[in-house]
């Protein structure tokens, strides 16, 4: 039987955190009554035109810099028309033949090393409306519609057929999740719509070059959802051609509570969207010294910051990709490296205590109370001796709360290391007289038993012992 | 003196030495629409009460000494396509027979920034569709000439309120020839102006890409003045030009010597009524007697002309008229099964014969398996008709020709034949495909009907178009001709 691999393209939406919408000066925030983020032009009242947003095309060609495309030249829109109430015009504005940019791609790790996924094209688009129905689409008695989404910029990224598996597919998702984040165009949430993804997948035997038939799925609201059908829909696939069968062409829904993909329509039902040059916007040529200035105005990106990270910091690899993974933490992190020169400590706190504490509370980094500066203190206080690493962490999770810096909680809970010889020796001798047993198992040489003893003279200070001189009072004893 | 029959510019005289008032003019004229309207059938909405209102706020500024408009207090009607707020805007058709638009077009702020009152709008053909407003889903408006006639169209409404004495001037919209075929029809003044001239901001669309918005007037002045309104680059546009604002009132010299006017021979022969040419050419006659050098010349895509309006209209019209579909506004089918079925029926039931005749021309050139042949053809063939223009600018500063070729025909008499009817376009449709200005002058008449004078200028130079009109005018009486009512 032919062992089977997966080819995966990938379709991804992304909404432009612009202010006002892509043909009108409509506000694009989230949420709002419905109906009310909306004016003549974005309703398409009869008569009304687009006009284009500078800014989408501006945010466009900066997400489409960061993903390494050529910049078009002359680039047009076209009219897709199709019926669908939540669409005011009945018609979408998008770009058909000659897209704001094309031949792009991204880096992804792989178990075999870093793999190029190529994006073929990236263009501009309106988002539609929203239904809002009673219950189920099928059920409703009747439907609502919202439009205050409608003429939101979007921004449509397809990759190339380069993924080969479910995971690939999500890698791509996060790593160009993360790279439009830097470029800041772009809230990316998937849960309240602002990347959406549909997937096209098709298997062949491996060592065939041709590649097999292929389904679209849609709906896919999360990476979980992503990864899932994806799975699924290789298994159904493959299961389909052993069984002798052959793989129709037709875009498929994911049914997340099923765990399925169920047909949604096929080639023949599929949309003739009869696209034609909109005739009301004229086509835009794009000043290269426009998009030089947008160039130069890219923050340095995820993937150089993190080999810039491995070279001038001496981070592990795995540090360096975690902390470049958003920019506010990388921005955080070098605010802290640049007040206090060791980046590895830093790192290992940040990557440490403060991941955790950000994610057990929910919080963004934002809003976060510990600023660089006092973070920074904290470490410095352990330099010097004053507290021990393990108070720190005590002293941290108050900082994170109350906003305090590290000085001042330290004052406040005495929690000031004690380094004092003469106040440790009594300690010391207590406890080496409390516990004669481990006495005689360090004497008979199990070096473990100095571990547990260093730990009793550490509660019996409530941790405030300065843990190297316990060891050498210890030894001198012992 | 009969108010209704006088031209804007002689109003305006009168308005400022204070003979009469603008509130008198606006109730002179509401008085004809009144007297006339229910033999023409020009206006599908009056608005007098709001007209009354304007008047006499120009009235109040008059009296102040303050210094008005050309266009102040003059009654202009509008084209029932063209959006205006407050006011019912139908675009001739069922579907929109309810639709009250929340804002105005960009040229109607204008008109009303200038100080002119909206008598009301005004009949043409459901969505601009047609060439005798006979396509009209209320009611066909009649040739002021000749009541049993057609006005022209599509803004026959536009023509015959201006030539019925019913509006001083008004607003038309032109995408095949639809402002210049009514006013030969009507024996008035009309202009499509470049393409980009004029906002098309509130125009309801027919063709996109064609669609213009014009002035009809009595004489060339009154259309110079209403050009001095309407033109100007729209931030709200993006296919309006960023031209130099200009006063097109200076244009009006009474002098052609020395330009050079192209006679395209290929306006000139087929289908054309001989009576219809014989005026044409005695209008050549006249401009080379008044000095300037007249000649024939060819455009030799003209054949092709008909057909790649034909697509290219019905394209972009199949796509512009998707959105009437009963979800936001107008007319809806009630008591229907799903969405479809509630577009389906409402689209049925909502559009007219002519309307679903081009609707369906457009989409199935549009369909992916027919756009290379069609559509894109189309669009190649429309570069070769433009270069036609280009070439003959090269060596002519205006172009001539007749406007129609024939004589406002009698309703009805084209209804069953659409094709005869598409066929009646055939000197103005390769205007609109080149983006270029054209101009109908009156030049005479044939059995009692006029017949117009087509000029067609360089894009963007409706000047030399102005100033040839105007020298025609002034060495002919047809504009001073009435008809009977």
């Amino acid at each position: 039987m032919p062992r089977y691999e997966t080819v995966i393209g990938l379709e991804v939406h992304v909404e432009l955190k612009t202010r006002t919408k892509i043909f009108c000066d409509s506000t694009t925030e989230f949420g709002g009554e419905p109906n009310t983020h909306v004016c003549p032009i974005c309703l398409g009242l009869p008569g009304t035109l687009p006009v284009i947003n500078k800014k989408v095309v501006e945010y466009a060609i900066r997400a489409a810099l960061a993903l390494n495309c050529n910049i078009a030249e002359f680039t047009k829109f076209d009219r897709k028309n199709y019926f669908y109430p939540d669409m005011p015009k009945n018609y979408q504005i998008s770009q058909h033949d000659l897209p704001i940019a094309t031949h792009g791609y991204l880096e992804i790790d792989t178990q075999k090393g870093p793999k190029k996924i190529g994006i073929s094209r990236l263009h501009m688009e309106e988002d539609s409306g929203k239904l809002v129905h009673q219950g189920t689409i099928t059920t409703t008695p009747f439907s609502l519609v919202d439009y205050n989404r409608a003429g939101v910029p979007l921004i449509e990224i397809v990759s190339a057929p380069d993924l080969s598996s479910p995971e690939e597919a999500c890698q791509y998702v996060e790593k160009l999740r993360t790279i439009i984040l830097y470029t800041g165009v772009s809230d990316c949430k998937m849960e309240e719509g602002s990347l959406r993804c549909d997937a096209n997948i098709s298997v062949r035997p491996v060592g065939t070059g041709r590649l097999g038939t292929n389904t679209e799925i849609k709906n896919l609201n999360s990476l979980k959802a992503l990864r899932r059908s994806l799975h699924f829909e290789t298994e159904r696939q493959i299961e389909v051609l052993r069984a002798g069968g052959r793989i129709v062409q037709e875009t498929r829904t994911w049914d997340e509570g099923k765990g399925e993909t169920l047909p949604l329509r096929s080639k023949e039902q599929a949309h003739d969207y009869r696209c034609l040059p909109e005739p009301d916007l004229v086509p835009l040529l794009i000043d290269r010294q426009w998009v030089e200035d947008i160039r130069g105005s890219l923050p340095e990106l995820p993937e150089q910051r993190r080999q810039r990270y491995i070279k001038d910091y001496s981070l592990p690899e795995y540090d360096a990709a975690i902390l470049t993974n958003t920019k506010e933490l990388a921005d955080y992190f070098e605010r802290c490296v640049r007040a206090y020169s060791h980046p590895k400590a830093v790192g290992n706190w940040i990557l440490g205590e403060f991941n955790r504490l950000l994610n057990l509370h929910g919080i963004e980094i934002a809003a976060c109370k510990v600023t660089p500066q006092n973070l920074v203190s904290l470490l410095r206080l352990i330099d010097q001796g004053t507290i021990s690493g393990k108070i720190a962490k005590v002293v941290f999770a108050e900082m994170f709360t109350s906003g305090q810096a590290a000085e001042a909680i330290v004052k406040k809970k005495g929690l000031v290391q004690i380094s004092d010889r003469h106040a440790m020796v009594p300690v010391v001798e207590k406890v080496l007289a409390g516990n004669p047993g481990a006495v005689a198992d360090y004497k008979a040489g199990k070096g473990r038993a100095l571990g547990f003893l260093v730990g009793q003279v550490m509660k019996a200070t409530q941790g405030q012992a300065n843990p190297e001189l316990v060891n050498k009072l210890l030894k001198e004893r012992l | 003196m009969q108010l209704f029959l006088l031209t804007a510019h002689e109003i305006h005289e009168l308005l400022i030495k204070k003979e009469i008032s603008a509130e008198e003019l606006n109730k002179a004229i509401y008085a004809r629409i009144e007297a006339v309207d229910d033999r023409i059938q020009a206006y599908i909405t009056r608005t007098a009460g709001k007209a009354l209102d304007q008047a006499r706020a120009v009235d109040k500024q008059i009296s102040n000494g303050e210094k008005v408009t050309p266009l102040a207090g003059i009654p202009i009607a509008i084209k029932d396509n063209i959006c205006t707020d407050g006011i019912k805007t139908t675009a001739g058709s069922k579907i929109l027979s309810n639709y009250t638009p929340p804002y105005s077009a960009t040229v109607v702020k204008k008109l009303e920034a200038a100080g002119a009152t909206i008598a009301g709008k005004v009949n043409l053909d459901e969505f601009a569709m047609g060439s005798s407003n006979e396509n009209s889903a209320f009611f066909a408006t009649r040739n002021p000439w000749d009541t049993s006639r057609v006005p022209g169209g599509s803004s026959g409404g536009s023509a015959a309120a201006v030539a019925a004495g019913a509006a001083v001037c008004s607003l038309g919209s032109d995408t095949g020839g639809s402002i210049r075929q009514p006013a030969s029809f009507c024996g008035v003044v009309g202009m499509k102006p470049t393409y980009g001239a004029v906002s098309r901001y509130g125009l309801i669309a027919y063709a996109s890409s064609l669609d213009q918005i014009g002035p009809f007037a009595r004489d060339v002045t009154d259309c110079a003045l209403m050009l001095n309104a309407i033109c100007g680059h729209d931030p709200l546009d993006s296919t309006s030009a960023k031209q130099r604002a200009m006063d097109y009132t200076s244009f009006l010299k009474d002098d052609v010597r020395g330009l050079k006017l192209g006679v395209p021979e290929e306006y000139m022969v087929e289908g054309i009524d001989p009576d219809v040419r014989d005026l044409v050419i005695k209008a050549m006659e006249k401009l080379e007697s008044l000095g300037a050098v007249v000649e024939y010349t060819t455009l030799p895509h003209t054949d092709y002309a008909l057909p790649t309006y034909y697509l290219i209209a019905q394209a972009e019209a199949s796509s512009n008229l998707a959105r009437y579909d009963g979800v936001r506004y107008g007319v809806r089918t009630e008591g229907t099964g799903d969405v479809m079925d509630m577009f389906m029926k409402t689209r049925s039931e909502g559009f007219g014969a002519e309307v679903k005749r081009r609707i369906l021309l457009g989409t199935y050139a549009l369909a992916a398996a027919n756009y290379d042949h069609y559509y894109l053809k189309a669009l190649k063939v429309r570069t070769l008709i433009k270069e036609d223009f280009v070439q003959a600018f090269k060596r002519y500063d205006l172009l001539l020709s007749p406007v129609s070729p024939t004589t406002a025909f009698p309703i009805g008499e084209k209804m069953d034949d659409p094709l005869q009817m598409y066929l009646s376009d055939i000197c103005t449709i390769s205007v609109n495909l080149a983006g270029m200005p054209g101009l109908s002058i009156p030049c005479g008449f044939v059995g009692g009907l006029p017949v117009g004078l087509q000029l067609i200028g360089r894009p963007f130079d409706e000047g030399t178009l102005l100033r040839t009109a105007y020298t025609f005018e002034q060495n002919t009486d047809y504009h001073k001709q009435y008809p009977d009512l």
